[in-house]
């Protein structure tokens, strides 16, 4: 991503700001009380936390609203709200991408995920991979599904980490020092101790709180910046032509068009089969109740343009030029964007509240994601593969020390390599998933595509798609040549194009040589009511 | 309420979702500045009301399938 960094180059590493004190006891505050939070949700709907279902999906308890609030907190992640802005400073109008893909999500959900819904809650699958062990009768694709997802997985919560960091740093706990260190550390002990402890319901109560906070923040900045910088007009007006809007292709291209269509419906087929989203959608109460968030969630992507909007409003301020955020700036790049913009508007109290709902809209994806990684590992690795007859209470021993391992990897991942290496490999990650939409999202249909030429549909997709990313230096977007024109677009859209044909291709040959097994779910499951 | 009948065509209702789609992924109806609103360009505001439109829709096509 392009970006405009601060010009100055000082020749040693200053502390990112200073101490903010007032700021920093708020956050404290509020980060103690999701702390306790964290913990007393484990008598929350009270289940018995030896079982995956109870500790994993929250003994599928969730109604329409508490629902509302874990997707909404599990899909739009800290790093959303730091890295779509950050975007949006540098690059301007193509961050936009975000409005589209989070609109196309939510018919995708109606129509595709009480389906999944349905025949996971008859049959009790956990895991997306559970589900395609049941449709399809194939390990070896099961297997495929779950090491995608929790390979996918990491990425993403070393990147809710880079979010923390961020917020952090703008606390004046110098971001990448050891104070900085120290408190990334110790945010992420009381994640590992609470989710251990109360799986999904610890994420599930604190992102009530969290998105409370974030939605006050995003609605208070697009009120106080306008009135201070005199009205959007003002705003709009000291943005450049050129990023203002996308470019409009000329010649034989369908430029900037493409790759933001493409990255915006990518992006959307991607989400609902990453492990997270799964583990969120299957512990609501009800098909009504996922039914009815689709309707309901897309309130998270205004806020998310509201969010996007921030970072033009940092460009018109010209924060990066600003003495006070010019360390910070060196530091982070572009992602302080939204951190300098909150100091430069708020009182520092105010501030403290918004970096908790950051920093907490870090935590609570992070324990989801690991809950996810988790139930996939325990379910799909270590019960299909190692230990079938692993009791009720192992399997879900299994995946409370799993959460940890996730979650600590992540955390090593982030201290000890460059932030770039995470970014590269959560781009990746999505053009990884997506590779899994026969199993799941055409699986919820038919079983017509053999499991065994999906398989290689899944590896060619894979390796396809990581080439292009590779070969296009870690851009998302690829120009595909065709008949004379190039069409630039979202590797994850064409690698799953490839991966589509070939498993059709395929399908034939393969249902000739070996006979399908059973399907264990009937066409009536996909449709019960819970 | 799922557990009724469906309503006979109930399907054709979700071809409306369709309309999303097309007005979000169909860029060049709406990589323009003009007309403003407000002062936000075109391309700004019309993409945050097809938040509110696509809600709607999606709204409408839960209620006719219900």
């Amino acid at each position: 991503m392009t970006r405009t960094s601060g010009s100055s180059s000082l020749p040693i590493i200053l502390p990112v700001q200073n101490i903010n004190w007032i700021a920093l006891i708020v956050f404290a505050l509020l980060f103690g009380f999701i702390t306790w939070l964290g913990f007393a949700a484990a008598r929350w709907r009270r289940g018995d936390l030896d079982l995956l279902n109870e500790w994993g999906l929250g003994g599928r308890r969730f109604g329409t609203l508490i629902t509302w609030f874990l997707v909404g907190g599990d899909l739009y992640t800290a790093y959303t709200f730091i890295a779509v802005p950050a975007l949006a400073f540098g690059a301007g109008a193509v961050a936009f991408f975000a409005v589209p893909y989070t609109i196309v999500i939510y018919p995708i959900l109606l129509v595709v995920f009480p389906r999944l819904w349905s025949v996971c809650h008859k049959h009790g699958y956990i895991t997306a991979s559970d589900f395609v062990i049941g449709r399809f009768g194939n390990r070896w694709l099961a297997l495929a599904v779950a090491v995608t997802g929790i390979v996918a997985t990491m990425p993403y919560i070393a990147l809710q980490l880079v979010g923390l960091q961020v917020v952090i740093g703008g606390l004046g706990l110098g971001g990448e020092g050891w104070l900085g260190e120290v408190s990334l550390i110790i945010a992420f002990v009381i994640l590992a101790a609470f989710t251990y402890s109360s799986g999904l319901r610890a994420p599930a109560a604190i992102a009530i709180v969290k998105d409370l906070l974030i939605y006050i923040t995003a609605l208070a900045a697009c009120i106080v910046v306008p009135i201070e910088v005199g009205g959007f007009g003002k705003i709009f007006a000291a943005i450049p032509a050129q990023k203002l809007i996308l470019a409009v292709p000329h010649g034989l291209t369908t430029g900037a068009y493409s790759s933001y269509a493409t990255l915006a419906l990518g992006s959307a087929l991607a989400l609902f089969l990453y492990p997270h989203s799964m583990t969120g959608i299957l512990s609501a109460s009800s098909r009504g109740a996922v039914r009815r968030n689709a309707a309901l969630l897309p309130a998270y992507s205004f806020m998310l343009g509201l969010l996007t909007l921030l970072g033009l409003m940092a460009f018109a301020l010209g924060i990066d030029k600003l003495p006070e955020f010019v360390a910070g700036f060196k530091v982070f790049k572009a992602n302080f964007a939204v951190p300098a913009l909150i100091l430069h508007i708020f009182p520092p109290w105010f501030a403290g509240v918004a970096f908790a709902a950051i920093g907490i809209g870090a935590l609570v994806p992070a324990a989801i994601m690991s809950i996810a990684a988790a139930n996939l590992f325990t379910r799909n690795i270590y019960r299909e593969f190692f230990h079938p007859k692993a009791t009720d209470k192992q399997e879900s021993q299994m995946a409370k020390w799993m959460s940890l391992v996730v979650k600590f990897g992540a955390l090593i991942f982030i201290l000890f390599l460059p932030s770039q290496y995470a970014i590269q490999l959560q781009l990746l990650g999505g053009i990884w998933i997506i590779q899994t939409l026969p199993a799941v999202l055409i699986g919820a249909y038919t079983r017509w595509l053999n499991p065994w030429a999906q398989l290689i549909g899944w590896a060619a997709g894979i390796a396809a798609g990581t080439w292009m990313a590779a070969v296009m230096n870690f851009n998302g977007t690829f120009p595909l040549q065709l008949g004379g024109w190039t069409f630039p677009g979202y590797s994850a859209l064409y690698s799953l194009a490839l991966n589509l044909v070939l498993a059709a291709a395929l399908t034939p040959l393969f249902n000739h040589v070996s006979k399908a097994p059973a399907d264990q779910t009937q066409p009536a499951d996909y449709q019960a009511p819970a | 309420m799922d557990n009724k009948k469906r309503k006979p065509g109930g399907n054709w209702w979700y071809l409306l979702l369709l309309a999303q789609f097309v007005g979000t992924l169909w860029v060049p109806f709406y990589n323009s500045v003009e007309p403003t609103w407000a002062g936000i360009p075109f391309f700004y505001w019309y993409q945050m009301l097809m938040v509110f439109i696509g809600a709607g829709i999606t709204a409408i096509v839960y209620f006719a399938t219900e």
